[in-house]
C-alpha cells in the first residue's frame, strides 16, 4: 500500500480522539490565561509538550507560584508512563528508519498508544504512514484548540462564577477515577490524598504533591505483589 | 525568555524524554522488579490525587457539592459526562448557594 493510502487510513482513526479531546483543549487556552500565560505561551505549551493532563497539572501548579523546577518535575511524573507507551510500542516497530522512530515517538500520546498497540495485536504492520496520518490531525487541532482557547478566554468577565479555577480539580478527578482498575487503586488513592492534605497544612504548598505521590508509590511498591498489575484503565 | 517559557520547553523535553526513553532504555531490560513496577504503575493516580484532595478539603459547599456529583457520575461513565455535570453544579452552587 502507498504512503498516501497508509497516512489516509491512519487519518480515519483521528475523528473521535479530536472530538473527544476538543473541549479540553480550548479548556486548557481558556485556563492558561486565567493563570497568568499569554496566547502565545499556551500555544506553545501545546504544541512543545502536548500532553493534556500534564498541561494542566502544570497551569495548575503555575497558578500556585510553584517553583518552576517543582512545575516540570510534575509534568515529568504525570508524563512518565509513557516511558511504558513507548517501551511497549518501539517493539512494534523495528521496521521504522531511528528518524523516523524520534520524530513518530513524539506524538505518543494515550490514544496514539492504544491504537498502535490494538492495529499490532490484530497482527496488522503498523507504518509510520499510518501512525503520522492518525497523530497529524489529533496534533494540529490540539494546537488550534490552545489559541482559540486562549483567545477567546481572555475576553471572559467574570471567571468565579463560571467556576474556572475549580475546573481542573474536577478534572483531575476525573483522571483519578479513569486508573480505578489497576491494583490497589483505592489503597493508593487514600494513601495520597491523606499525605497531600498533612503535607498542604503543615509544610505547605507545593511539598504537598511531592509527599502524596511518594506516600502512594510507597505503599505500592511495600504491598504484596499481585496479579500482573496490566489492567486495562477506564478512560 | 520569561520563566513560563523555560518552564514550557523544560516540560517538553522532559514529556518528550519519557515518550523516547522507554524504547531506548526499558526496552533494554528483560523484566523490571514488580515492586519499581507496582510503584510505576501507581504514580498517575497518587500524583493526581494529590492535586484534588486538598482542593477538596478547602472547598466550599459549592465545590463540595461538584465534587462529590462528579466522583458518582465518574463511576458510571466516562471523563466528559462527569467533567460537564461537576461543572455544572460547581456553576449553580457558586450563583445560587
Amino acid at each position: 500500500m502507498s504512503f498516501s493510502q497508509e497516512f489516509a487510513r491512519g487519518m480515519r482513526k483521528s475523528p473521535p480522539v479530536v472530538l473527544s479531546s476538543a473541549p479540553f483543549g480550548l479548556l486548557f487556552g481558556a485556563l492558561a490565561v486565567d493563570n497568568g500565560f499569554t496566547v502565545g505561551e499556551a500555544v506553545l505549551m501545546s504544541a512543545a509538550v502536548y500532553a493534556g493532563a500534564s498541561q494542566m497539572v502544570g497551569l495548575d501548579l503555575f497558578g500556585q507560584k510553584v517553583a518552576p523546577w517543582l512545575i516540570a518535575l510534575s509534568i515529568f511524573a504525570v508524563n512518565f508512563r509513557h516511558v511504558l507507551y513507548s517501551a511497549a510500542v518501539g517493539r512494534r516497530v523495528p521496521h521504522w528508519a531511528p528518524a523516523q522512530r524520534a520524530f513518530g515517538f513524539f506524538f505518543l500520546v494515550d490514544p496514539q498508544y492504544a491504537e498502535a498497540e490494538r492495529k499490532a495485536e490484530n497482527g496488522e504492520n503498523v507504518t509510520f504512514a499510518w501512525f503520522m496520518g492518525m497523530a497529524t490531525p489529533i496534533y494540529l487541532f490540539w494546537v488550534a484548540e490552545a489559541w482559540i482557547g486562549a483567545s477567546f478566554g481572555s475576553l471572559i468577565p467574570n471567571t468565579y462564577a463560571l467556576g474556572l479555577d475549580f475546573l481542573l480539580p474536577i478534572y483531575f478527578l476525573g483522571l483519578v477515577m479513569s486508573f480505578r482498575l489497576r491494583p490497589l487503586w483505592l489503597p493508593i488513592v487514600l494513601t495520597s490524598a491523606v499525605a497531600s492534605i498533612v503535607a498542604y497544612e503543615t509544610i505547605g504548598s507545593p511539598w504537598h504533591v511531592t509527599v502524596g505521590a511518594i506516600a502512594g508509590m510507597a505503599l505500592a511498591a511495600f504491598m504484596p505483589v499481585n496479579g500482573n498489575g496490566n489492567g486495562e484503565d477506564a478512560a | 525568555m520569561t520563566t513560563t517559557v523555560w518552564i514550557i520547553l523544560a516540560s517538553a523535553v522532559l514529556t518528550y524524554l519519557s515518550r523516547i526513553g522507554g524504547h531506548l532504555v526499558l526496552s533494554r531490560f528483560d523484566r523490571i522488579h514488580p515492586r519499581v513496577e507496582a510503584s510505576l504503575n501507581a504514580v498517575p493516580a497518587a500524583v493526581l490525587t494529590t492535586l484534588v484532595a486538598p482542593a477538596a478539603y478547602h472547598g466550599g459547599p459549592a465545590e463540595i457539592a461538584a465534587m462529590i456529583v462528579a466522583a458518582i457520575v465518574g463511576w458510571h461513565s466516562g471523563l466528559m459526562t462527569m467533567f460537564v455535570i461537576g461543572a455544572a453544579v460547581l456553576i449553580a452552587g457558586r450563583n445560587l448557594l
